[in-house]
């Protein structure tokens, strides 16, 4: 139920951004999400793709520091609260939320989120337990 | 592992290697008084005489040569010989300032072949071996050097100077290259790149390598032996005196055996000038005994080390000096704190998902220096949190103030983004209008 997410180190360079949307381009790579992290010098770009290894590949090949990590997706109605009462779930149980970010989903009238948290097994547990729809796949 | 001499000089017993350095010294402090107008001078100006000195232990007594000296002198005005006996002439690289000349006779030539025959052969070099030479041909003493060195051994020399990489290393699997001579920054990037092609470095035939021309820490050291799957040596010299192959190092890997039948090597405080005992840190000086062209006498290397007689598992008696933890030329002065960029090296290596490539950049912001650190991640490093960079980067940053008293500014960037050297490893921006 966990999802890879892949995370790209880019400088704070003109064109970096293109150049990796381009690498994608051109191993036909779909990208479903992405969310930068960024600071003065540098941004982890976070990507959710149609194929994370060939993704993963065709950037080290091109000397990009990539790595991939598991990360849960939820799909959330589209109303007020309801996001509320997805991370209510994991505050109750204690579970931390590095970061999250959303994207469109292709079921109508729902949001799909993607959460970082400190412990993937005992989010993926109480968010089954309260009925939270997981999404296993972005595709 | 099986010792090889190539003369029966490095083993013999050190009051023998003294009779002939006290002889040497004698025959050369009189070949300048004669024929070197700027060390006559010198001699007069201190009331000295070549009778004056009548042992190695007068050696002190004999004044000190600068870099500039040469700079003065520029071209030829140090020169001991005619033109006509001038059979090679090398340039320093003229990193640090106005580049400087220097000569050779035929008989100087087939000393330096000697001296770095020698040091081949302490790497376990034999007439056996491909040497693969990737230094730098031309004005620079690295890739004749070394070429010269290799052919008194009777070794095969591939003289393949530096440039094309990928080519390099074609060549380094089809010829079957024994011995790789280069820069160490250069073998580095070797290394990274037999990776980058897919190629297992066991399945090369390289067995060793001898690297010099620029300081290198042990860390480094072990980074290429792992790259490159061979044993790295250390090889020291400085055009001044002769090129590589001043010093040389054996098995045992813990200092560079002195080549003491052609130089006389000493360690001072450079502020004083005075003679330090032996396992004191110091600027190396050194004095040419066997040199005919250019023989250099008390030269201020500016590099600073210690040397020891302790006895060598290796069985060489020569004295041995350390590997110069930094050049005075290379070292910074950063609010006053001196910084040699190998200690910084030291430091970067300590952290395993960075890498050993980085630049300093020094600048000055209103009346503080400012040092920035930029440092190429690993391949493979797993950063998938800005707090994880910063995390890194402030440990990195903790690491030098430890080691240098100062504080820098750490910046990580992508594998491969800093600029790669063939020679000698362009490490430091100094942007301060001092």
């Amino acid at each position: 139920m966990l999802i890879k997410q892949l995370s790209v180190f880019v400088e704070n360079q003109k064109g970096k951004l293109w150049e990796i949307t381009d690498i994608l381009r051109k191993g036909e790579v779909d990208i479903r999400a992405l969310t930068i992290a960024d600071t003065t010098d540098f941004g982890i770009l976070r990507l959710i793709v149609s194929d994370p290894a060939k993704a993963e590949y065709s950037l080290k090949e091109q000397g990009f520091t990539v790595s991939l990590t598991d990360v849960i997706a939820v799909q959330v109605d589209d109303r007020p609260g309801a996001l509320a009462a997805v991370l209510d779930v994991l505050n109750q149980a204690d579970i931390s939320v590095e970061y999250m970010y959303a994207f469109v989903s292709k079921a109508e009238d729902a949001a799909c989120v993607i959460l970082r948290v400190d412990d993937n097994a005992r989010a993926l547990e109480v968010l089954k337990q309260n009925g939270v729809r997981l999404v296993s796949t972005a595709y | 592992m099986e010792q090889h001499y190539y003369s029966p000089v490095e083993t013999a017993p050190l009051d023998e290697i003294r009779a002939l350095q006290s002889y040497r010294l004698l025959k050369t402090v009189r070949h300048i008084y004669d024929h070197v107008p700027f060390y006559r001078n010198k001699f007069d100006e201190l009331g000295l005489t070549p009778e004056d000195i009548k042992t190695v232990d007068d050696v002190s007594k004999l004044p000190f040569t600068y870099k500039q000296d040469l700079r003065d002198n520029y071209p030829y005005g140090l020169f001991a010989v005619p033109q006509d006996q001038v059979v090679r002439v090398h340039a320093s690289s003229g990193t640090t300032g106005k580049q400087t000349v220097v000569g050779y006779t035929q008989r100087d030539l087939d000393v330096w072949g000697e001296i770095i025959a020698r040091a081949i052969s302490a790497a376990g070099g034999t007439k056996h071996d491909f040497v693969h030479i990737s230094y730098g041909y031309g004005l620079f003493t690295g890739g004749l050097g070394l070429h010269q060195g290799a052919t008194t051994l009777g070794a095969s020399v591939i003289p393949v100077s530096t440039g094309n990489t990928k080519r390099q290393i074609q060549i380094m699997q089809d010829f079957g290259s024994d011995i790789l001579c280069c820069t160490p920054s250069y073998a580095m990037y070797m290394g990274e790149t037999i990776r980058d092609m897919g190629i297992d470095p066991n399945a090369l035939k390289l067995r060793a390598g001898i690297f010099g021309a620029e300081p290198w820490s042990e860390e480094m050291r072990k980074k290429i032996e792992e790259l490159l799957a061979i044993k790295a040596y250390d090889i020291y010299g400085l055009s001044e005196i002769m090129g590589p192959g001043v010093s040389y190092e054996c098995s045992e890997q813990t200092g560079m055996h002195v080549n003491e039948d052609h130089f006389i090597v000493e360690v001072i405080d450079p502020d004083t000038g005075e003679v330090l005992p032996e396992g004191s840190w110091g600027e190396l000086v050194f004095t040419c005994i066997t040199k005919e062209a250019l023989p250099l006498i008390r030269y201020r290397t500016r590099d600073i080390g210690f040397i020891s007689r302790k006895k060598c598992s290796c069985g060489r008696t020569f004295v041995k000096m350390s590997k110069p933890n930094g050049r005075t030329d290379d070292m910074l002065i950063i609010r006053g704190v001196n910084v040699f960029p190998s200690q910084i090296e030291s430091v970067l290596l300590q952290f395993p998902d960075i890498t050993p490539n980085y630049l300093l950049i020094v600048d000055r912001e209103g009346a503080l220096d400012s040092l920035e650190i930029q440092v190429e991640m690993a391949e493979g490093a797993a950063f998938d949190a800005v707090r994880l960079i910063e995390k890194r980067e402030k440990e990195i940053s903790g690491a030098v103030e430890s080691i240098l008293g100062i504080a820098a500014t750490i910046h990580l960037v992508s594998p491969k983004t800093l600029a790669r050297s063939e020679g000698k490893a362009q490490r430091v921006i100094d942007k301060r209008k001092l």
